[in-house]
């Protein structure tokens, strides 16, 4: 492979492919596309990137560059062509700056804009500047050239830990400031790399968006709940639960909706795709999800408050098939003395009715 | 006027003879739609997922049912067919090695006694795909088609004030419409219960039977029940094992209708009966000279006696 190859940090052939097939299956696309997906990959035409962080932890940024497949530096020098990126970038003050409106003037209307981080609108935005300009000011002049913007996390998707009550700054999502631009929200506390890696690697290889569900997320990452694919699902099935943490229940691993999984309600990939590059994530671990891909789960409700299913299924025991016998009808001996007492009662009844009518004739034939 | 044992006779057999309308008691054979569809549920391929009843319910949009000790609703757990299921797994346990899974819903009969026995056709039958469906702007309520079932089908909607009554209807009107398949049928993982044309999915009972002889109890349920269903079952068990009757082979509500429809044929039973009855009282009238005569008498015995009594 060239200099310029994906992965110049000494990646096998093997490995490539691997990844290559791996991320066309997690895009949905046939198995057939993972060469192209590899073709788009290892193309010189690098997309510009543009990242932004605003109100937010870095986060998102931490989680992206502790992707292995690829690792960091083939991610911003090869894959993509990272112009700016306040973290990552060695330039800064001045000189940062100027990358900035050097990558935008030359690549108006191509580049992707990436953003970290929510908005604080409150005050005129004061409570976040970067060279003097406030955050809405620099999403509004940046965005004005993207070709489409990716909302990174929960904070520039929905608004995140800045807006939740009683939100000082006046913070509000990034995505909800962009309203002439398609916008790709991929929510997450911090996201899983892989469906920002996804999402872009789409992009360059269909040259168009990848389906978005009503929320502005990929459907391929955030199509189906976390429940539905999560390894504790038999237990929550058969009824198995922790109560507490660290209980027997616990230990076994039983499922952890008691102890306030919102699993049952957040849409993401986490139980398929797990983090780190090691297959965990963090109810492998024992704590249940705290719904951070939801705009209206974490920050809004309790970390360890039960959430109600609305999309209840079945348990995981059945009714009987064999009809269970009827009451028992009456036995022999019941009947009999029934039907003794039944016919003695006949009998006797009988015998007075026929002593009645006697007397009448007899009064009759006295007249 | 006194009536003679001959007239008695005569005016008896006049009678008879218009009662006695012949009909015979033995249906006729029925015969499915080549068109008729309906869905084949292979128990011994089942393996109880329970797929088919969450996509049901999804689909016709049912409601869950709460289990008695499960404070935090957090199942549905339907015990049997009610106004919240239209379908369900069940399961069968002989002991601890051999158990087996059924599926309980609508057997679509080719001769449905509920369609039968609705007084204003609510229920009803399609004539090309002979699915059996409800239409809840017919109904009266009078749920005459629970007690004609004999499967115990519909179910009806007893907490609620306008109530309907609620059976499968092979997704009629939602995912049949859309995808032109059942929910369950669409949605089942490993086939156990397919969907087509009533013909193809016999075929194919056949077939299955020949083909692996030890893994099935060698009878199709619904080929021949009741006159034949649209719904057709497999099982590696006896399916009263699995909750199904002994049934009979002839359709019942065949035989009722057959018996109804010739005594109203054309009206003319009632008509006969009416017209003997009219007849009967026609000829027990009294002339008007009979009456006038009987009068006579009548003033003359009042004479009679008045006279007797000036007298004493």
């Amino acid at each position: 492979m060239s200099d310029n190859s994906f992965f110049s940090g000494g990646i096998n052939r093997r490995e490539f492919l691997r990844l290559s097939a791996g991320l066309t299956a997690m895009m949905g696309l046939p198995y057939s596309m993972h060469t192209k997906v590899a073709e788009a990959a290892v193309a010189d035409d690098r997309p510009p990137v543009i990242w932004l962080h605003f109100q937010e932890c870095t986060g998102c940024s931490e989680s992206l560059i502790r992707s292995g497949h690829p690792d960091t530096a083939s991610l911003i020098l090869d894959l993509i062509s990272l112009d700016y990126h306040e973290t990552l970038m060695i330039g800064s003050g001045h000189q940062a700056e100027e990358s900035l409106h050097k990558s935008m003037k030359n690549n108006w209307g191509k580049y992707i804009l990436v953003v970290e981080g929510a908005v604080p609108m409150a005050e005129n935005g004061i409570y976040c500047k970067v060279a003097g300009k406030t955050a809405a000011d620099s999403l509004k002049e940046v965005s004005e050239g993207a070709a489409a913007v990716i909302c990174i996390g929960t904070c520039s998707s929905f608004g995140g830990v800045q807006a939740a009550a009683p939100n000082p700054t006046g913070a509000v999502s990034a995505a909800s400031l962009i309203t002439d631009k398609p916008v790709i929200n991929i929510p997450g506390c911090p996201p899983s790399p892989y469906n920002l890696l996804a999402t872009i690697l789409y992009y360059l290889t269909l040259k168009k968006l990848p389906k978005l569900d009503k929320l502005n997320r990929p459907e391929f990452a955030y199509g189906r709940r976390i429940h539905e694919h999560c390894e504790r699902r038999p237990h929550f099935d058969a009824g198995r639960f922790a109560e507490q943490f660290g209980d027997e229940g616990h230990s076994q691993g039983y499922c952890l909706y008691k102890l306030g999984c919102k699993g049952p309600v957040t849409h993401a990939n986490c139980s398929v795709q797990r983090f780190n590059d090691v297959g965990v994530w963090p109810v492998s671990m024992g704590h249940p999800c705290i719904g951070c891909t939801e705009p209206d789960v974490m920050f809004h409700t309790s970390i360890y408050d039960k959430v109600q299913i609305h999309e209840v299924t079945p348990p995981d025991f059945y009714p009987n098939a064999k009809p269970s016998k009827r009451g028992k009808g009456a036995d022999p001996l019941t009947t009999a003395v029934v039907g003794m007492f039944a016919g003695a009662g006949i009998g006797a009844s009988a015998m007075m009715a026929k002593k009645l009518p006697q007397e009448g004739e007899d009064e009759e034939d006295k007249t | 006027m006194k009536k003679t044992r001959r007239d008695f006779l005569k005016s008896a057999a006049v009678g008879s003879a218009f009662l006695a309308t012949p009909f015979s008691l033995h249906a006729q054979d029925l015969k499915a739609n080549d068109e008729a569809v309906g869905m084949l549920y292979d128990s011994t391929l089942c393996v109880g997922c329970k797929a088919c009843v969450t996509r049901c319910k999804q689909v016709n949009d049912m409601a869950a049912v709460d289990a008695p000790n499960d404070g935090d609703r957090i199942w549905d757990s339907p015990v049997d067919l009610d106004y919240r299921t239209r379908n369900i797994i069940k399961l069968y346990k002989e002991d601890e090695k051999y158990f087996a899974y059924v599926k309980h819903q609508c057997m679509h009969c080719i001769k449905p006694a509920c369609v039968s026995a609705c007084p204003v056709s609510a229920m009803q039958k399609e004539d090309e795909r002979g699915i059996v469906f409800y239409d809840k702007n017919k109904c009266i309520g009078c749920r005459y088609c629970q007690v004609a079932c004999a499967f115990n089908i519909p179910k009806f909607e007893w907490p609620e004030s306008y109530p309907k009554i609620v059976k499968c209807d092979l997704c009629k009107f939602t995912n049949l419409k859309l995808k032109n398949e059942p929910a369950c049928c669409e949605t089942c993982p490993t086939g156990a219960v397919i969907y087509g044309k009533r013909k193809d999915l016999l075929a194919e009972a056949k077939n299955r039977l020949v083909a692996s002889p030890a893994k099935y109890t060698g009878e199709i349920y619904g080929e021949h029940e009741v006159g034949g269903t649209n719904v057709l079952y497999l099982a590696g068990t006896s399916f009263q094992n699995l909750g199904f009757a002994e049934l009979e082979h002839e359709s019942a509500a065949m035989m009722s209708e057959h018996i109804q429809h010739t005594l109203y044929k054309g009206f003319i039973a009632p008509v006969a009966l009416y017209g003997f009855l009219a007849l009967v009282a026609l000829k027990n009238r009294k002339s008007a000279h009979q009456v006038e005569e009987q009068k006579k008498v009548a003033t003359e015995i009042v004479e009679k006696v008045e006279k007797d009594g000036e007298e004493s």
